[in-house]
């Protein structure tokens, strides 16, 4: 089954263009992993995809339902882990969690059971900005997968995890999960080792889009060139 | 829709409780002002439209505090993503940030008419209180359901803090006339017989043209 489907994306920033003839398919329970340098448009297709921001142009179907018009079909589906935690600070980790929880209509056991998992259980009664930044990064993690989303948008996923917390988050966030995931990434190596399917993005348009398994770790290096 | 509610509602209550950024700065603004106007008038007290201006203008400019801070956790800290998120209406946020407001405004007056009767008032507020507590809600209303319309438009601009006040403002002068000129006769030494039915009626619509106003518009505030 088709989990993403998106044929000649288009969306700008006023004059500026984000992306442009974006077109890819991705099958459910498969990893897209999408490279570029900053400012490629990775964060503005992870957004998209999030039902965050409206595409300005062509077709996007996420999970069976078009966007933007079943935008509130695909809400609750989707888990995102963007480059902001989506965290009050004042609150603590386990505040945090009730407080998504309860907008997802998801039960308080379930939050103990992720705050187990992300091993935060022991500091989640201490306000956010206590906390480290990986610290901050894993009760992020948690809360993106707290409602047990059929998709993951991972933005940088291990970025300020040590590589213990890494091997902690991979049955959440990592192949292990079994869920269909597209990941914004920097990293060549680990990127290619999680991707089905490759895209390469540079000044919003489509580079690359390939099986992972035709590409080398070469070309996603000449992106950042 | 009201478990949602509850749930925005617990956690505004949770930060303003960890941060103390808008009850006690509203209260401590209103304070300062009734000071300054009790010595700035020096006069042993005033009454009539000159006590009711005085205290409406003060507690709406406390107001604009409170209005200014609405939204800023939610737009710093990524609040307003992890809402829309969420598969839950989204008048929601509306509806807790209208009851955040007037909670606020609620909290800061219980501290600021006391201290405006104390400096300003020669005559105790007793027998007008009753009358006076009609008005503040008709009035704190008004500002909660127009300050939060404002403060989700403005949040998102990069002049949030000049932009809300200037919004605020000329939306909020018909809601210092109405509670001015129901308040001021209550205040009045002389007792006038008027009656401030009239100014309440007037405050009452122009809630409930500004409720539905909000309820309209405020899902387009948080799209895209």
């Amino acid at each position: 089954m088709v989990a993403l489907e998106v044929e000649g994306l288009a969306r700008h920033y006023g004059e500026r263009e984000a992306l442009s003839e974006v077109s890819l398919t991705l099958q459910e329970g498969q990893t897209l992993v999408v490279f570029g340098p900053n400012g490629a448009g990775k964060t503005t297709l992870l957004r998209i995809l999030a039902t965050l921001l409206r595409p300005h142009g062509g077709y996007v179907s996420v999970l069976g339902s078009q966007l933007p018009e079943e935008a509130w079909a695909v809400r609750g589906r989707v888990g995102l882990l963007a480059h902001e935690p989506l965290l009050y600070r004042e609150l603590t980790a386990r505040e945090n969690l009730r407080f998504h929880a309860r907008l997802h209509g998801v039960g308080e056991q379930r939050v103990e059971e992720v705050l187990e998992a992300v091993a935060i259980s022991s500091r989640a009664g201490e306000p956010l900005r206590t906390l480290s930044r990986g610290m901050v990064q894993l009760v992020a993690v948690a809360r993106a997968v707290l409602h047990d989303p059929e998709l993951l948008l991972l933005d940088e996923p291990h970025s300020n995890l040590d590589p213990a917390a890494v091997e902690l988050v991979a049955p959440l966030i990592g192949a292990a999960s079994k869920r269909t995931r597209v990941i914004c990434s920097h990293d060549p190596g680990g990127g290619l080792a999680e991707a089905d399917l490759v895209l390469g993005l540079r000044a919003g348009r489509m580079v690359l889009l390939r099986e992972a398994a035709e590409v080398q770790p070469g070309e996603i290096t000449e992106l950042y060139r | 829709m009201r478990r949602t509610v509850g749930a925005l509602l617990r956690k505004e209550l949770l930060v303003e409780l960890r941060t103390l950024e808008s009850v006690p700065g509203m209260s401590l603004f209103a304070v300062s002002t009734f000071v300054i106007f009790h010595f700035a008038l020096n006069r042993s007290s005033v009454e009539g439209d000159l006590a009711s201006g005085i205290l409406w203008v003060t507690l709406l400019f406390a107001a604009i505090l409170g209005v200014n801070r609405l939204f800023v956790a939610d737009a710093d800290q990524g609040g307003f993503d992890g809402f829309l998120l969420a598969p839950v209406d989204r008048s929601a946020m509306l509806v807790a940030k209208v009851l955040t407001l007037l909670g606020f405004l609620i909290a800061f007056e219980i501290v600021a008419v006391p201290a405006f009767a104390l400096l300003l008032l020669g005559s105790s507020l007793g027998d007008a209180m009753p009358d006076l507590l009609i008005t503040l809600a008709l009035g704190d209303l008004g500002v909660a359901v127009i300050g939060t319309l404002v403060a989700a438009l403005a949040v998102q601009t990069r002049a949030r803090d000049l932009l809300g006040p200037l919004l605020a403002l000329p939306l909020l002068v018909p809601i210092v006339i109405g509670g001015a000129r129901a308040t001021s006769p209550l205040l009045s030494v002389s007792h006038p017989t008027d009656s401030p039915l009239r100014w309440l009626l007037t405050l009452g619509l122009y809630d409930l043209i500004f409720g539905l106003i909000a309820f309209a518009l405020f899902d387009f505030l948080l799209e895209d």
